[in-house]
């Protein structure tokens, strides 16, 4: 595939907790790419001590990992250096949203995977659907466990082809009694925590829409018109070809308040959806960000930082009146939806002054308001 | 989560749902988007592995074509041969009966069977044998469904006879759906020719609706386990939209927005109204006009009785597991919204786990 110069392909195999079996796909379908004469190796394989998952990887070559020293304990870390002078047709990369131990050259694993496939690599990878930077409230939601190792959503979206590895929960379960996932001690305390029916049901179902979403926009006949279709089956990453029209445009209002990630993962979704470009804005009340306090200061950077890696657009706008600034601000913008975290302040009969909720909803009376939900654990 | 009190009818579901698990064999069915895919197979490999632990299974039925990998499989299984009534095969339901196995494999759910066996189609023949306490095995293709038989015509163009009906799957306790891409895995943008494209588009569309039915499938699970143990849900897994009808007002726009939102979603849509003490001809045929247009475009429609339409609306959100409502703005706000707040503010401040979406009126 390297000789025809263009971008690796990227196939994304999606389960929905450890134990689904997505790692004995990945490798049962490397085994059958090398049966049909294909070179391929694996680049990073997590054994997890199970055996018949490590059964799988006879015959095929492994490029060994890279040891990495920190804080005097020594870790293994995929060598995408050795993998690029080794250049494979196809690489099997195990865990595709495990975070490199701090000093590795690249933070996240799936960041490696794309210097892999930006050299010409197809690449053959799997992850859990909480991985998934835009379910991660949901996911907190569903089973209490707030997922720290999260892909972008458009991380996902430059994949080629994303394939449900499906178990139903109480296969999942009787492996698990039957220590097939972990050692049994870790196995009962995974049942009490993780590994409860409901989470796991929940769970699945988030990754079956979710894939059926990935197969959705991927071949989906294009929308204008004119009689011959061709599919956006191979559309190359980033390139907007398969981009709809879409008639909206979102801004997420960045405040300090803690559920402000929340909103930016729900605004950027929704925006997703619907193929809408998307804003995030902070309307600084003080003139420029050193006057605002250091923690606020620092607050704001975090959520605007974790919008940019969303890949929104952010602003900072100067005004006293915040309603007002960004009320105008959309207004010039074109924007058609403005979303908002719901005030923690009272609400307050309007004689006595409207609170920030209300004061937009008042003055964007021309576009919709979403005021989004705060998602607690019930 | 949240414990409830115990309402009777709530309780006597409870059992009901709790005494139904019990009673029957296990169903597990195999679902595969078109044939090839290796549902087959699969639940074969899961029949095998089962009886390496020591459970007693049978195959009780098999197709007429036999793939290689199938073969293999069948010689570690022990068959119940199929019965041969006027040079037509069908499973041997007396016979496993007979023999009693804890698990019977049917490959095939949906072949008809001859006129004088005792059911129409194998699904009945599966049915007689998990109230009998057997386990059962099966595999199916999303065309051999009732309700997809159509949907999936339009798409393949092939004509299918014998169905399952939707209901009978979703008997079934496990689902687990065959997701396997068709065709080669890496291929580059050129090399696919124009009529294999247009082949993989219309196996692609197949693939999402069976994902969708089984996450549809699984969410009927995740029910009957909340009833089953008596917890609510509050949390919404799948978009389901509440567009809230004013009296009087033109809400085409907001049902519309609604509607390209559950499309997106695959999600659903309602279309909430209050009834009105005696409305006027004008907001009457306003609101006629409005759910006429709803109706069109496929939404759920349904008219609350009560005097506070916010605390109608919240309480069939909660009862329907909405995940967004959308609400027009007022126009004008009156002294008493001034001083006590709109319904609109309440609404906002009540919406615990739901977003709310305001519209320009």
């Amino acid at each position: 595939m390297s000789e025809s110069g263009g971008r690796g392909h990227l196939k994304l195999l999606l389960g929905y907790a450890a134990g689904v079996g997505k790692t004995y796909r990945t490798l049962d379908e490397a085994q059958k790419l090398k049966q049909q004469g294909v070179d391929v190796v694996i680049g990073y394989f997590e054994p997890h001590s199970r055996q018949a998952t490590i059964e799988m990887t006879q015959g095929l070559e492994m490029v060994p990992r890279r040891k990495v020293l920190y804080r005097g304990s020594q870790f293994e870390e995929m060598d995408t250096a050795a993998i690029l002078r080794r250049r494979p047709q196809v690489c099997v990369v195990d865990e595709f949203a495990h975070t490199n131990v701090p000093g590795s050259e690249r933070t996240k694993r799936w960041e490696d995977v794309r210097v892999l496939l930006d050299n010409g690599i197809d690449v053959l990878t799997n992850m859990n659907v909480q991985h998934l930077e835009s379910l991660n409230d949901a996911v907190w939601q569903v089973s209490g466990v707030r997922v720290r190792e999260t892909v972008p959503d458009w991380v996902v979206k430059e994949a080629d082809e994303v394939v449900m590895v499906d178990l139903p929960p109480q296969a999942l379960l009787n492996r698990l009694r039957r220590g097939v996932v972990y050692p049994q001690e870790k196995a009962m305390q995974a049942l009490e925590n993780f590994f409860k029916e409901p989470t796991l049901v929940t769970l699945r179902e988030l990754a079956l829409r979710q894939t059926a979403h990935e197969v959705d926009v991927r071949h989906e006949p294009p929308k204008d018109a004119g009689g011959a279709s061709s599919p956006r089956l191979h559309s190359q990453p980033g390139s907007s070809g398969g981009k709809r029209e879409s008639p909206d445009r979102l801004l997420i209002h960045v405040t300090t308040d803690p559920s402000t990630a929340a909103l930016i993962r729900r605004g950027k979704r929704m925006a997703d959806f619907l193929d809408a470009e998307c804003f995030a804005v902070f309307v600084n009340t003080a003139s420029g960000l050193h006057s605002l306090p250091a923690d606020e200061r620092q607050t704001v950077e975090r959520h605007l930082n974790f919008a940019r890696n969303l890949q929104i657009e952010t602003r900072i706008l100067e005004g006293e009146d915040v309603a007002g600034t960004l009320v105008s601000f959309a207004r010039r913008q074109g924007i058609t939806q403005i979303f908002l975290v719901r005030t923690r302040q009272r609400n307050l009969p309007a004689l006595f002054g409207r609170n920030l909720v209300q004061q937009i909803v008042w003055l964007a009376r021309d576009m919709q308001v979403t005021i989004v939900a705060e998602h607690r654990r019930p | 989560m949240t414990h409830h009190s115990p309402d009777p009818e709530d309780l006597l579901r409870q059992v009901e749902a709790g005494e139904r698990y019990e009673a029957r064999g296990s169903f597990k069915v195999f679902l595969g988007y078109a044939s090839g895919v290796g549902k087959s197979a699969r639940m074969f490999d899961e029949a095998r592995r089962r009886k390496e632990r020591g459970e007693d299974v049978v195959v009780g039925a098999t197709q007429p074509v036999i793939s290689h990998e199938v073969q293999e499989l069948l010689q570690k299984l022990e068959v119940v041969p199929l019965k041969t009534l006027d040079e037509m095969q069908v499973m041997d339901v007396e016979l496993i009966l007979k023999r009693h196995p804890q698990v019977c494999v049917v490959d095939g759910l949906a072949f008809h069977n001859h006129p004088r066996s005792y059911h129409m189609a194998r699904w009945q023949d599966v049915e007689e044998l998990l109230e009998a306490g057997i386990s059962i095995l099966a595999s199916i293709n999303l065309q051999y469904i009732d309700e997809y038989k159509e949907k999936v015509e339009k798409i393949t163009g092939k004509h299918v006879v014998d169905a399952v009906p939707l209901e009978f799957l979703k008997s079934a306790g496990e689902i687990e759906v065959v997701d396997v891409p068709p065709g080669m895995t890496f291929q580059h943008a050129g090399e696919i020719p124009e009529d294999a494209a247009a082949q993989q588009q219309k196996l692609a569309k197949l693939r999402e609706m069976a994902l969708l039915l089984t996450a549809d499938i699984v969410d009927h699970q995740l029910e009957l386990y909340m009833q089953r143990h008596g917890v609510e849900q509050l949390w919404g897994t799948q978009e389901r939209i509440l567009v809230y009808v004013k009296a009087g007002v033109d809400a085409r726009q907001m049902i519309e927005s609604g509607h390209r939102n559950a499309e997106r979603f695959r999600g659903e849509l309602y279309v909430v109204n209050v009834r009105q003490r005696e409305p006027s001809s004008r907001v009457n045929s306003v609101l006629q006009d409005n759910l006429h247009f709803a109706r069109t475009i496929g939404a759920q429609i349904e008219t609350l009785e009560e005097e506070d339409w916010t605390a109608a609306v919240l309480r069939f959100a909660h009862e329907h597991r909405i995940t967004q409502i959308f609400v027009h703005h007022s126009r004008n706000e009156r002294w008493i919204e001034r001083i006590f707040g709109s319904g609109i503010d309440r609404l906002i401040q009540a919406a615990e786990g739901i977003d709310v979406r305001v519209f320009p009126q």
